[in-house]
Parts: C-alpha cells; sequence; structure tokens
C-alpha cells in the first residue's frame, strides 16, 4: 500500500488534489498492483507514517503561514523531506520559501532559500502587451532538469496556473522548470526529497496527471 | 511563448441534469453532467463552468453531489455558479471541489459580500458574473447597465464603473454576459467586452452570442476577452474543442493544443 498524506491546514480546495491522486492511483493499481491509498490529515503521527506527503495550498499567504504555524505545519514538512518523497503545490510551494512579499511582508518557513515577489500592477510580455494579474491559465513550462516527475511529460507542456506572486530561488540548480509571464518565473523546484510547482498539476489535465503519477512512484533524492 | 486564452464550455443544469440538452454524437447520457463535463476534459477544454439554475433551496444538495462527482473526474478547473449566497454555499462549493464560484445577483444586492468572500477564500476563486445589457441611445456614447433575473430587472448600476468597484473589492476574474447577445448566435458585443477588458487587470471571459469559430476568435482578437465561454455550439456538436483551437490557433491566437 502506497499511503499519500495530504497535509490539511483548513486552506481551500484538497478535494481536487486528493481525487486527481486516487484517479491516478488507481491507473497504477490496475497495471502493476499497486494500491494508493491517500488520506487528508494535520496529524503529525499520520504524515509522518505515510509514503509521501502532499503540502498543497491556495489563498493569501498571510492567512495561510497562520494556520501552518499555528498546526505547525513547517516541522511536519521538515520532517517528511528527510526521508521521503514530498511534493508543494502553488502556495505550498510558496511557503517552502524565506519570504513573501504578499500580504505586507510575511515570513515564510524557510526550508528552501527563494523569495515570493509581485508580478505588479504592470506587467507587459515582450511585445509590450498589457498581461493581466493574476497569472491566470495554461502557460508552458520548460523543464531546466531532467527529473524523475518530468517522466513522460513533454518538455514546454502547458499547466495550469494560477497566483499573482511569483518564486525567485537563490540556488538556480535547484531550478527544476521554467514559465515566462512578463518575466521568467520558477514553475518547479527539486530538491533533495522535495519536488514543488508553482502550478496546479491536479488541475493540469494529461501533463498534470502525468506529473502526479510519477510522484507516485518516485522514490525521493536517490533515485 | 505566452498564456493560452481559454475555451470554457458551460454547463447549464436544473437538479443535477444538464438541461439546453448536450447532443454528442456518441455520448451515453447526454444530460448527466459529469459524463459531459469528463468528455469536455479529454476533448481539450480549459476549464469547466457549471451553472446551476436549480430553483428551489432543497433541490440544491443535488448540486453539491454533482459538483462533488464532477471534480472527482474532471483535473481541469472548475467553476460554479448560480445561487452563491453566502460565504457558507461558497465553503460548501469549494469543498465539494470547485475551483472558483461565481458571484452575480449577491454581488449586486450586497457588493460587500465580494469584498468578505475574496478575504475570506481569496481573489483566485472568486469570479464575478455580470449581465450587462446596452442602454445607450443610438446617438449617444455606448453604455452598458447591470440586469439580473435573466435580464429582465435593470439594477441602475453602469458596467464599467461597478466593474472596477468589483475588482477592487477582490474580484479574481470577470464573467461577463451581454444579455443583448445571449442566444443570438450572432457573436460576443465586442464594444462592451473590450471596454471592460481595457478598464481592469484581472482576466475577463466573454460570453452571450456564440454563433461560429470566428465569433471566438473575435472575441480575443477585437474584444480583448482572456477566455470564451460558449455553451450551444459546443453542446449540440456543431464544433469540437479541438476544431475552435484550431481555428483560433489559425488566426494567430495561442491556445493550448497539447
Amino acid at each position: 500500500m502506497n499511503q499519500v498524506a495530504v497535509i490539511d491546514y483548513g486552506m481551500g480546495n484538497l478535494h481536487s488534489v486528493a481525487k486527481a491522486i486516487e484517479h491516478v492511483g488507481a491507473e497504477l493499481a490496475s497495471e502493476s498492483g499497486q494500491a494508493t491509498k491517500v488520506i487528508i490529515t494535520s496529524d503529525p503521527a499520520r504524515i509522518a507514517a505515510a509514503d509521501r506527503v502532499v503540502f498543497p495550498g491556495v489563498g493569501a499567504i498571510r492567512d495561510c503561514m497562520a494556520e501552518i504555524n499555528r498546526l505547525d505545519v513547517g516541522a511536519m514538512v521538515a520532517s517528511a523531506m528527510k526521508t521521503k518523497p514530498v511534493l508543494a503545490i502553488c502556495v505550498g510551494m510558496q511557503a517552502l520559501m524565506a519570504h513573501s512579499e504578499e500580504n505586507g511582508g510575511v515570513d515564510c518557513l524557510g526550508l528552501l532559500s527563494g523569495r515570493v515577489k509581485f508580478f505588479g500592477e504592470v506587467l507587459r510580455d515582450e511585445n509590450d502587451a498589457r498581461l493581466k494579474v493574476p497569472h491566470m491559465g495554461w502557460n508552458r513550462v520548460a523543464h531546466t532538469s531532467d527529473h524523475p516527475l518530468w517522466r513522460g511529460v513533454p518538455d514546454n507542456s502547458r499547466f495550469y496556473f494560477v497566483h499573482s506572486y511569483y518564486v525567485t530561488m537563490d540556488e538556480t540548480d535547484q531550478v527544476a522548470g521554467r514559465s515566462v509571464y512578463g518575466r521568467e518565473i520558477v514553475a518547479a523546484i527539486s530538491a533533495g526529497n522535495i519536488f514543488a510547482t508553482q502550478f496546479h498539476p491536479e488541475k493540469s489535465q494529461n501533463a498534470g496527471l502525468t506529473l502526479l503519477r510519477n510522484f507516485l512512484t518516485w522514490n525521493g533524492a536517490s533515485d | 511563448m505566452a498564456l493560452a486564452k481559454r475555451i470554457i464550455p458551460c454547463l447549464d443544469c436544473d437538479r443535477g441534469r444538464v438541461v439546453k440538452g448536450v447532443q454528442f454524437v456518441d455520448i451515453r447520457d447526454a444530460g448527466d453532467p459529469v459524463e459531459v463535463s469528463r468528455r469536455y476534459g479529454e476533448a481539450g477544454a480549459d476549464e469547466i463552468t457549471f451553472l446551476d439554475i436549480t430553483a428551489s433551496h432543497e433541490d440544491r444538495a443535488t448540486t453539491v453531489d454533482t459538483v462533488r462527482a464532477i471534480a472527482g473526474q474532471v483535473f481541469i478547473p472548475l467553476t460554479v455558479g448560480g445561487g452563491i449566497r453566502t460565504l457558507e454555499d461558497i465553503r460548501t462549493m469549494l469543498n465539494a471541489g470547485a475551483d472558483k464560484v461565481s458571484i452575480n445577483t449577491a454581488a449586486v444586492q450586497n457588493p460587500e459580500f465580494v469584498r468578505e468572500s475574496a478575504e475570506r477564500f481569496g481573489s483566485q476563486c472568486i469570479v464575478v458574473a455580470v449581465d450587462a445589457k446596452r442602454v445607450s441611445a443610438e446617438d449617444e456614447p455606448l453604455r452598458w447597465e447591470i440586469f439580473t433575473h435573466g435580464g429582465r430587472k435593470p439594477t441602475g448600476l453602469e458596467v464599467i464603473e461597478w466593474v472596477r468597484r468589483m475588482v477592487s473589492y477582490g474580484a479574481g476574474e470577470i464573467l461577463l454576459t451581454s444579455m443583448d447577445r445571449d442566444g443570438t448566435k450572432i457573436g460576443f458585443d465586442l464594444e462592451l467586452n473590450r471596454a471592460v477588458s481595457e478598464a481592469v487587470n484581472v482576466p475577463i471571459i466573454a460570453s452571450g452570442g456564440v454563433g461560429n469559430l470566428d465569433h471566438l476568435a473575435d472575441g480575443v482578437l477585437l474584444g480583448a476577452a482572456d477566455a470564451v465561454l460558449a455553451a450551444s455550439i459546443f453542446h449540440f456538436g456543431e464544433y469540437t474543442i479541438r476544431e475552435a483551437k484550431a481555428h483560433m490557433a489559425s488566426r494567430g491566437i495561442e491556445v493550448r493544443l497539447d
């Protein structure tokens, strides 16, 4: 049994990511016999016992960090990332950074050395056309590393994004994928047992489902 | 390399059944919103909008079950609209698996509701639906007003000013329907769409009047829409999502084809 714990800290829609993982888990089970069980929990013991951990997040970072700190989710993620695969999604990825500009400035978990910045009120593309903020919709992601989670995902596939703040990394060798929206942004991160995405794989149809499926068979940094 | 313009099929549902009929050639149950949504997802739709037109409050429990079932099988964003009036309604729909909710009448009746919703759940999941009707005379500058009750009830609210206010309250996206064009199949009100799109910095979904694929492309190229919503041209099998995307791409629009 492959047990996946989705960390529930009371922010937003965990149903979608749980359902998407169950969906690809059922496909894997019919091919390999390996069953997947998804649990949605904030119980540190259950997260510690799981084989894989998903750290999701939607909404404003201040509210997310308040709940993350209240439930000590940072300790759960920090502990999980030492021993097993962790997938952080959207605000979950941003929460791993040191600091976010959102909500007047919010300290984040600092588990990775990067920062979260605002796209700005005025954003333009290379042809000087105005770009709306939030960055909402399907954008291309260029692979910048050859990671097991990209297996079967064509380079420059489109994934679904929705965010107004973007991540910049100090350690560029941790960047696994990049996108362009007015500027270059970090779309995916690979750091040891952590894989993080700014986009929503659970909302990205085939490309996203392939990535989630790869996560279920990825054994972490040593893979 | 840019963000793709989105194509969004819209399902009108009454007590858990698709109304206005969907006529795919080879679908088992054209009234089942779950099957219809799944098919659209596989066919390359970029999002699904589920509009609940169930009249009675008691029957709305069915809607939540339907949303849950769709979210379990459809792995593209799902917006749910119709009868969203309280923070509890929003929480219920998000917990059932909706990614966004669309607020229409409740925003007109109580604009602060939009502010509270965005503060509580984040702008990314708050869509404000605007039903607009042209009210200017032939020789006057263009002017549109918000109407409710399916375009029957005027509110006196001017559209551009209203949309700016909704965005300042935290609306993350605007679903803009021309009540003059809805159901006509003669194309979007492009002047309305462009005026709204230029007035605010959030994405605009154009709706109302699509009868052919050029209308979709015009919505983007002339109406400055970020996404285009249509129902009947897809439901009745006149065009597939892929045909629509291929046509938009042929007119130079970035779409998601992979």
